[in-house]
């Protein structure tokens, strides 16, 4: 059992605060990915668990256990580093073992274990060689031997697959996984890809500035975000935004551009709003409300974003890269009601919809 | 692309290197011509003729069982100082690297006593350990007799030794701090996921990195114990007593300078410069081609 609690943690470098007061609660055998921008203070998250940087306020406990105080070799955590971190004089064989050699296991057992690990990584064959013989993707695989070996509690990965290339980055995806399912540690994988994290994750941690905007499986954090930077961050191309004002309850202007709100959208009339919807949720046909002239075309294979501007602010239509399309073109499209997220622009904290007489669940964008 | 700066001009590039090479030329090539030359000859100190003898200052000097003293000190100091030099600026120079408090301020103070010249070292550590009236003298009201580097031998090596690496710890420990920052953090930091307490990521990791680095500063101090210690040597020691701190840098200049026989002295300079040239090539032939990892 190692579940970690992470209460009111905070970090900061002098006086300048990186991470203001988070709170997470990590199952035993989770798969936890924290995910946000460059510099928001993942990897100090991450590094705090692991016990390489100190808690400056708050508590963490692994399996129970404060351990603020502790060392990181009596945390039970093992980690794989960005840049792998591997010890460039020692063989493969080595590093891998070099956690039994300190813990004084036997050279016998000990080359049983790296062995047996080696193999299970496929590295059988390169056992002896040095890191600096070895390619990106096989370093990537030593640095992960090197954590399973020890048979940890805990897996911390910091942005591990970041070095590599688009196709081995895949492949090591799985092969991460099914080491989870395998092995069944509770892990924490530190990302900015959000394709890693919607793929990996049990669970997202979206991080913004050294605070915690949503935890939430990755369909819920696709499906509902809670917060304007959730929304404008996850799923590739963005989510559209438009800022509107609602004079009459179910309606949204947007300039001159009058947008029918579904009626349990609430908000003051009067008040501003942010609607958000997804390229991919919008419906391009004949007889759309709506017009958008393309500037230019991007085609990603199966489907095509067209962008162009449409209530004064950039906007992207994803239709089928069958449908044809030129820069310069005049495209009818819908907004359907039941993909439109709302949020507050001052607070950016999602408006949540009014249940309408005989609904119980928020509708699922389609 | 070539990133090398050219000059149009010849004479410019010439104009340029000219007080360098007029520098080593004046200080360097032509006193050890001239040391040549009065290695292989005898001269009267007070003029005279000059008299061409071959090889016999040499034969001199090597049957000389002072000379012999001479070398056998310098050895030793040469290693006890280094080895002093070396253990104390790895160990200060990974107290900054582990950031224990005040490393800021230590960064900078350790490398002052390079800055100051060897004379000066001198008098401070003579005064320092005097044996009646230094810091040091209180050992002699407790034990007396115990410290005293104007009679005892033994006492005045360590002594010279002491201040040679106090001097020396500054310049080892800049390359220690550089090569123990070089070494990516996130490696010491795996190894402390994989267990490794403090003392065992010097050992395992720490040091066999800064293998370049080591040999590089080996050679270094030995060469300067060797050629660079005649200041401390002549302001605390002079030498003695009984010639127990007889180093051939200072033997060379009393030989010469007090006994006045130029001969001798040019011969055994000869010699430490062979030597020197010798610890330099090793520095090029084997630390220059030194291992890369990564
Ligand atoms: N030693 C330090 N001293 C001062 N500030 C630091 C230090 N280390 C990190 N920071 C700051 O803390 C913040 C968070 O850094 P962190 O490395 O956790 O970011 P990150 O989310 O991992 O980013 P990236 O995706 O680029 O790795 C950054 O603004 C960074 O500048
Ligand atoms: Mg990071």
């Amino acid at each position: 059992m190692a579940d970690i609690a992470i209460s009111n943690v905070t970090k900061s470098y002098g006086k300048t605060a990186v991470i203001h007061g988070v709170d997470l609660a990590i199952r035993d055998g989770e798969f936890v990915v924290i995910l946000g921008p460059s510099g928001c203070g993942k990897s100090t998250l991450l590094r705090m668990i692991a016990g390489l940087e100190e808690i400056s306020g708050g508590t963490i406990a692994i399996a129970g256990e404060a351990v603020n105080e502790k060392e990181p070799r009596e945390r039970g955590c093992a980690m794989v580093f960005q840049n792998y971190a591997l010890y460039p004089h020692f063989s493969v064989a080595e590093n891998i073992g070099y956690a039994l050699k300190v813990a004084g296991v036997a050279k016998a057992e000990r080359m049983r274990r790296v062995r047996e690990v080696a193999k299970s990584v496929g590295l059988e064959e390169y056992l002896d060689r040095k890191p600096s013989q070895l390619s990106g993707g096989q370093r990537q695989r030593v640095a992960m031997g090197r954590a399973m070996i020890r048979e940890p509690k805990v897996f911390l990965f910091d942005e591990p697959l970041s070095n590599l290339d688009a196709k081995l980055r895949v492949q090591m995806r799985l092969e991460i996984r099914k080491l989870h399912q395998r092995l069944g540690a509770t892990s924490v994988f530190v990302t900015h890809d959000q394709v890693e994290a919607m793929t990996l994750a049990d669970r997202i941690v979206v991080m913004n500035a050294g605070k915690i905007e949503q935890i939430g499986t990755p369909s819920e954090i696709y499906d509902r975000p809670e917060t304007l930077f959730v929304a404008g961050f996850i799923s590739s191309p963005p989510m559209n935004l438009l800022e509107v004002t609602i004079p009459v309850r179910g309606e949204a202007h947007a300039g001159d551009i009058v947008i029918s709100t579904p009626a349990f959208l609430a908000g003051k009339p009067g008040a501003a709003a942010m609607i958000g919807v997804r390229p991919e949720h919008l419906e391009i046909s004949a007889q759309g409300r709506f017009s958008l002239q393309a500037e230019f075309v991007e085609k990603l294979g199966s489907v095509q974003l067209v962008h162009g501007s449409f209530a004064g602010r950039d906007f992207i239509l994803q239709c089928p890269a069958t449908q044809p399309v030129a820069a310069g073109q005049r495209l009818l499209f819908d907004i359907p009601a039941a993909a439109m997220h709302a949020f507050d622009p001052a607070t950016g904290a999602r408006i949540p919809k009014v249940q309408p007489a005989g609904r119980q669940n928020e509708p699922v964008a389609a | 692309m070539d990133r090398r700066a050219t000059f149009k001009s010849t004479w410019l590039a010439f104009a340029l290197i000219a007080p360098q090479l007029i520098l080593v030329f004046i200080f360097f090539y032509w006193p050890a011509a001239q040391s040549l030359f009065w290695a292989l000859t005898l001269e009267a100190p007070f003029g005279g003729a000059t008299q061409f003898v071959g090889l016999q200052n040499f034969e001199t000097v090597f049957s000389d069982k002072l000379y012999w003293n001479s070398v056998r000190v310098s050895i030793l100091f040469a290693l006890s100082s280094t080895t002093l030099t070396m253990v104390m600026a790895l160990l200060l120079a990974s107290f900054v690297d582990r950031q224990l408090a005040g490393y800021r301020v230590y960064r900078f103070v350790y490398f002052w006593p390079y800055a100051i010249a060897a004379p000066a070292v001198g008098l401070a550590f003579r005064f320092i350990f005097a044996p009646d009236a230094g810091f040091v003298s209180s050992i002699n009201k407790v034990f007396p007799n115990l410290w005293n580097p104007a009679l005892d031998g033994l006492d005045a090596f360590i002594l010279i030794v002491i201040a040679n690496s106090w001097k020396m710890i500054a310049y080892s420990f800049i390359f220690f701090l550089a090569g123990l920052q070089a070494i990516p953090r996130t490696i010491t930091e795996a190894a402390a996921m994989d267990g490794a307490g403090v003392l065992r990521r010097l050992w395992d990791l720490q040091l066999p990195l800064l293998a370049p680095t080591f040999f590089f500063l080996l050679v270094i101090n030995i060469t300067e114990s060797f050629v660079d210690s005649f200041g401390i040597v002549d302001i605390i020691t002079g030498g003695g007593p009984a010639r127990a701190t007889d180093l051939m840098v200072f033997k060379i200049y009393s030989d010469g300078f007090k006994g006045l026989d130029y001969s001798m002295a040019a011969a055994q300079s000869i010699v430490l410069m062979v030597l020197v040239v010798s610890l330099t090539f090793v520095q090029f032939r084997y630390v220059e081609k030194r291992v890369h990892y990564a």
